[in-house]
Parts: C-alpha cells; sequence; structure tokens
C-alpha cells in the first residue's frame, strides 16, 4: 500500500488462498486475494454469485466449513494475525472484534429462543456483566436498531418479528458485543425492496456512530455506491480491482468491472443498469490460465492467455488486476 | 391452547371408538363363547338360552353399545381360561409391565440421545463409528435372540443376573406391586429392560444423531457461532434443544412401541406382566382378555400421543399460534 495518509489498516488480508481438497484434486476457491479495511471504513466487496464472497468473510471470521481450509496468506486484524489462532482464541475475537451478518434474517434466528435470551447470552459471553445490565443493554440495542417498542417486543420469539425486523435484530446481535468490523454479507438480499435502504441505512449509522468498520458483501452496486468508502470487485476467486467507490464506478480500468458498472460506451443510454456480460464466469476446476477473465473479455489480447496479471496500482489507492492497465495506463 | 387441546382429546375418542370396533369384532366373531364357555355337552336348548341371555342374539350396534359402555367401566367380561373378570387380571399384570417399559423407555431415551449426540459432534472419532456399527447389530438383531444371548451372558457364565421373573416384589397400595424397592426385583429389571430397549435406543440415537447433523448445518447455528458463542452453549443449548423437536414425537410413540413389544421379551424372561397374559391368552383363545388387551394398548398409545402433543406445544414456540395472533 502505497497511501501516505492511510493509517494502519484495521483488517488486513495478504495473498489468501482458501482451498477444498476434493476427490478430483484440490479446487482454489481464493487465490491470492489481497486487501486492507481501514478504522471506520465500509468496504463493498462485490462479484457475481460464486466469486468467492462469502468465503472470504467466512475465511477472515475462521469460520470455513470443512474440508475448505485456508491454504496460504495471512490476515491481520490491527497488525496481529488471526489465521492461524486456535479454535478457543478465535471463538473470542468473534463477536467480540468480528461481527457478522448473515443474508437470511429468517433463518439466521434460533426459532426456540427468545430475542432477549439470544442478545443476553451474546452480550454474557464477551462482556462481564450482570443478566439485568445485559438486558438493559440489550434493549437499548434493539431500540437503536429501530425495533418499536422495545423493551416489550424484546420477550418475544424470532417469528412473531418481519422479515425487516428480523434483520434488525439480527444486526443488534451482530453489533451486541461491539465489534470493530462488521462483515455484513448481502445483508438485504432476502429482503422486501421497500425495506432494504433502511437496514443498510440502520447498519451504515450504527457502525460509523461507534467507529466500526464494515465489510459490506453485496452485488448491488447502487448499495456499494451510496455506502461504501472503497470498493472490491471479485472475480474467480481472485480480486479484479480495488479502489475508491467513486474512482472505480467513474473510471472502471478492469473490463470486468465496465462490465458491472454499465460503463460501456455503445450501451450509454442504460448506463445505469447492470449490464450482462456474456458468457459465465468459469468453475473453480476450469480457470483458465493466465486472466481469469479472459474468456469472456472483449479487450483480450495474447498475453492474457500467458501469465495471470497481478494488482497494479493504476491510480491513488486504486488497483488493478488487467494487463491493459500494465501497457496502456500507469 | 385450550381448544388445541380438546381437538385432541376429540380426535383420541375417534381413534379409541375404532379400535373398540376391531376388539369388539374380535370378541364376538373370532372363536364361538358360548361353546367355549359350555363345553361340548351341553344341548342345544341350553346354549340358545345362554345366547338370549348374553344378548348374543341382539342388533350388532345394540350389541357394540353394550360393549363400549361396559368397556368404559372397565367391565371387559370374564377371562374364559381363568374364571377370573379380565379387568382384576390386567390390573394385577400391568404393574410388572408398566415398570418394565418405564425403565427401557428411561435407558433407551438417556443412552439414545447421549450417544445421537456424541456421534454427531465427534463425526469422524473411532468412538463413533464403533457406536454406529454397534448399533447396527442392534438393530438387526431380533429381540428374541438379544434376550436369549444375554440370558446365556450374565446368568447362566456369569451368573451375574437372574434370567426370569420380577424378583422379590413389594405390593404398594391396593394393586400396585413394586420390584423397584428390592435388591432382586432390581436385578431383575436389568436384562429385560435392556433386551426390550435396545432396538428403541437405536433407534433414537440415529435420529438424535441425524437431526443433530443437520441442525448444526443450520444458519442459526452458523449465526451462533459467528457471535462467538461456546461450544457448550451451541451444541447443549441451540443445536439439542432444536433437536429434540422432532425427537420427542418418535421417543413418545416408541415408549408405546415398548409396551406392545414387551410381549416378546415378557415370554423370554416369564416376566409376569399383561404382555405374557396375552400370549398364553391367544394359546387359548382367550378372547375377552385379547379384547380388552387390544383396548389396553390403544389407550396407552393415545394417552402417549396426547403428552406428546402437548410436550410439542411446550418446546416450539412456533406453534404457539394464539399468542401471534393476539398481537404480541
Ligand atoms: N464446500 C465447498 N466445496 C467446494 N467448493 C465450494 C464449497 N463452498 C464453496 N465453494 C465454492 O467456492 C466458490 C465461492 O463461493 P462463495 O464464496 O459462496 O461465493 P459468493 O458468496 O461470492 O457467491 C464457489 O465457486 C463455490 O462453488
Ligand atoms: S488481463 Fe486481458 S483478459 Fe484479463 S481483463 Fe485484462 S484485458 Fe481482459
Ligand atoms: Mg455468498
Amino acid at each position: 500500500m502505497t497511501g501516505d495518509k492511510m493509517k494502519e489498516p484495521l483488517l488486513s488480508v495478504r495473498d489468501l488462498v482458501v482451498e477444498f481438497p476434493t476427490r478430483h484434486g484440490t479446487l482454489r476457491a481464493l487465490d491470492q486475494v489481497s486487501f486492507d479495511i481501514g478504522p471506520g471504513e465500509v468496504l463493498g466487496m462485490v462479484g457475481e454469485s460464486g466469486a468467492g464472497k462469502s468465503l472470504t468473510g467466512a475465511a477472515i471470521i475462521g469460520l470455513l466449513e470443512p474440508p475448505g481450509r485456508i491454504a496460504g496468506g495471512e490476515i491481520r486484524l490491527r497488525g496481529a494475525r488471526i489465521d492461524n489462532l486456535s479454535y478457543e482464541q478465535m471463538r473470542r475475537i468473534r463477536g467480540r472484534r468480528i461481527g457478522m451478518v448473515f443474508q437470511d434474517p429468517l433463518t439466521s434466528l434460533n426459532p426456540l429462543y427468545t430475542v432477549a435470551q439470544q442478545l443476553i447470552q451474546t452480550i454474557r459471553t464477551h462482556m462481564d456483566v450482570s443478566e439485568a445490565d445485559a438486558r438493559k443493554r440489550a434493549v437499548a440495542l434493539l431500540d437503536r436498531v429501530g425495533i418499536p417498542a422495545a423493551a416489550r417486543r424484546i420477550d418475544d420469539y424470532p417469528h412473531h418479528f418481519s422479515g425487516g425486523m428480523r434483520q434488525r435484530v439480527v444486526i443488534a446481535l451482530a453489533l451486541a458485543a461491539e465489534p470493530e468490523l462488521v462483515i455484513a454479507d448481502e445483508p438485504t438480499t432476502a429482503l422486501d425492496v421497500s425495506v432494504q435502504a433502511q437496514i443498510i441505512d440502520v447498519l451504515k449509522e450504527i457502525c460509523a456512530e461507534r467507529g466500526a468498520s464494515v465489510m459490506l458483501i453485496t452485488h448491488d452496486m447502487g448499495v456499494i455506491a451510496e455506502t461504501a468508502d472503497r470498493v472490491a470487485v471479485l472475480y474467480a476467486g481472485r480480486v479484479a480491482e480495488i479502489g475508491p467507490v467513486r474512482d472505480v464506478i467513474q473510471h472502471a480500468r478492469h473490463p470486468y468491472t465496465a462490465g458491472l458498472m454499465g460503463a460501456i460506451p455503445t450501451l450509454e443510454q442504460t448506463s445505469d443498469r447492470l449490464v450482462q456480460i456474456p458468457g459465465a464466469m468459469p468453475r473453480l476446476n476450469s480457470i483458465p490460465t493466465g486472466c481469469a477473465f479472459n474468456p469472456r473479455c472483449a479487450h483480450v489480447f495474447d498475453h492474457c492467455y500467458r501469465e495471470r496479471p497481478v494488482l497494479r496500482q493504476a491510480a491513488p489507492q486504486h488497483e488493478v488486476a488487467c494487463w491493459l492497465t500494465e501497457e496502456g495506463g500507469a | 391452547m385450550l381448544a388445541f387441546i380438546l381437538r385432541r382429546i376429540l380426535q383420541s375418542l375417534v381413534v379409541m371408538l375404532v379400535v373398540a370396533l376391531v376388539s369388539f369384532a374380535l370378541f364376538r366373531y373370532v372363536g364361538d363363547p358360548i361353546s367355549t364357555m359350555m363345553g361340548q355337552e351341553a344341548t342345544i336348548a341350553d346354549r340358545e338360552a345362554l345366547r338370549e341371555r348374553l344378548g348374543l342374539n341382539d342388533p350388532f350396534i345394540v350389541q357394540f353399545f353394550d360393549f363400549v359402555s361396559r368397556a368404559v367401566q372397565g367391565d371387559f367380561g370374564i377371562s374364559y381360561r381363568l374364571q377370573q373378570p379380565v379387568m382384576e387380571l390386567i390390573l394385577s399384570r400391568l404393574p410388572a409391565t408398566l415398570e418394565l417399559a418405564l425403565v427401557s423407555g428411561v435407558l433407551a431415551f438417556v443412552f439414545g440421545v447421549g450417544f445421537g449426540v456424541y456421534t454427531a459432534l465427534n463425526r469422524r472419532g473411532w468412538l463413533s463409528t464403533t457406536i454406529m456399527s454397534v448399533s447396527l447389530i442392534g438393530v438387526s438383531l431380533p429381540t428374541f435372540l438379544i434376550g436369549v444371548l444375554l440370558i446365556w451372558l450374565f446368568a447362566v457364565e456369569l451368573q451375574w443376573l437372574p434370567s426370569f421373573g420380577r424378583g422379590e416384589v413389594v405390593d404398594l397400595g391396593s394393586w400396585w406391586s413394586t420390584g423397584f424397592l428390592t435388591p432382586s426385583g432390581r436385578a431383575s429389571l436389568i436384562l429385560p429392560a435392556i433386551t426390550l430397549g435396545l432396538y428403541q435406543m437405536t433407534l433414537i440415537m440415529r435420529l438424535v444423531r441425524a437431526e443433530m447433523l443437520e441442525v448444526l448445518r443450520t444458519d442459526y447455528i452458523k449465526f451462533a457461532r459467528a457471535r462467538g458463542l461456546s461450544n457448550r452453549a451451541i451444541h447443549f443449548g441451540h443445536a439439542l434443544k432444536n433437536t429434540m423437536v422432532p425427537v420427542i414425537t418418535i421417543t413418545g410413540l416408541q415408549l408405546g412401541a415398548i409396551i406392545a413389544f414387551a410381549i416378546i421379551t415378557e415370554t423370554v424372561f416369564q416376566w409376569p406382566g399383561v404382555g405374557a397374559l396375552f400370549i398364553n391368552s391367544v394359546r387359548f383363545v382367550d378372547v375377552p382378555v385379547m379384547a380388552a388387551y387390544l383396548m389396553l394398548i390403544a389407550v396407552i398409545f393415545v394417552v402417549i400421543n396426547l403428552i406428546v402433543d402437548l410436550l410439542y406445544y411446550a418446546v416450539d414456540p412456533r406453534l404457539r399460534v394464539e399468542r401471534a395472533g393476539a398481537g404480541h
């Protein structure tokens, strides 16, 4: 990183490799993924389904499902490595220092426990407070995420809440022990369109209030544009482009990002809509050599088949993994 | 809640009525009660007189109604074989069967859930593999064979435990005799209880294991892990509680099955319960006892079902729809 005024990052992911050993060989689902998240920063992460967004989140919080495993690289939280901790050491970080919000609020909450029970348990797991104090905190938290009549509703079971309200409860749970980083994995995808913006706003506001950083996984560029400070574009388990949101949206350097943004010149009329890039992302067992995007790229040239492009700086704080940038740009 | 219970009770009554019909048909049409009661030398006139006196010439519906109303009062007539009121016979044998079933049921439940949880949490450990393989033998061996093997090993070879009977029993109140209070009574329970409960234990274990593995894959368990809850809280709180919702139903039904299957175990161990009574009745075509036994098993199933439903309701808040409807 060359960003001169960039403070020490809160989270730093370097050359992260995640693999799944299978009978037919090892699948490499994340390949040398690198990015930082600064304190209080919101990093958006986009990419089509299967790009490796959720795996990145799972790897950071240490909950990759076996046989998936971190096969290389490192993850640091405030400078200290967290990718090689024991289960118990990592457990103390989960919820306490890194919170996580999952996609589907209908299935994220245990149906047999009241919201109060789940919140109080989470708070008391990480903080040395009495049951009564934990309950007070829990009510305040629910109130903060926008549950009306929180003091009364807290003793309800999850199925008494609507989808949007449940996701607010999930956010309250993720933030219950005041983590420094919140990973939100498509937090609104499962929700009614009418409440999506509210949920994102609540999440963003509370994190800003507390100075918590956010890694916001989504495939909605609109949400990224409004919410994130920087954005990372993932393609086939690799970072294609990463940079300040405005920069990436207005001057996408990577052909894939450009496609995502709908910034292809001939399609100016529909430039605000997501443009379908022809073809599909390769399966993990058939990622082409060289640039993973080469079968779909309109600008492909011979070098792209031979060698994999690495992230290079194209503008201040803006990095791109594409041979075009390499040759024509910075 | 009240409506729910009432509905269930009504359904139970319908079930009981159907069983009563089967019982009655058995009672009335299997063999000829008159010849069984009077023997070969009675005259045709005598037979007709008795037939008339017993109401056997009345229309079917009248006879059925009569049967049911007497059954409700606990009157199933006189045993052909033992010349004693059937109800008295059954009541005197019931404690033996219920105590055996209770011990078997508790063993099956405790070990079934314990092993199920253990094998789910330690999926690849050698102990889990061993338990799973042994349990496969448990389901595939017939009950009487298990009983005979246990008798051979623990009663004949090692001579640790008695091979038959209830041991010494103590009378409690007017009709309950218990084997729980004497050492020989307790020792006598062990082998038959294992024999009777083994199959159910295996079943519960496999069910718990499968359910638990399923639950451990759910989003709310992932979210609980992502919040840093301890393994203990996740496994024995969040996961086990959700596992138990479907397990309760099956376990309840298995308890009913235990009482019904006690027939074989009671025969192998010469256990003086209702199952052994039933087998002897079948041998002598003692139809009143058979009919009463059928009704008894039905009552037990229905009562267990009712309890299971209520438990289900207590465990799973989603079933308490009235509350949500009331707008809480
Ligand atoms: N258990 C697994 N075994 C093999 N491949 C997996 C497994 N879990 C995920 N993957 C693969 O990892 C890739 C990334 O998945 P994921 O991170 O869920 O994508 P995203 O969240 O971006 O939609 C996908 O190609 C998926 O097929
Ligand atoms: S490296 Fe080549 S194939 Fe890959 S995106 Fe750039 S131009 Fe296209
Ligand atoms: Mg995903």
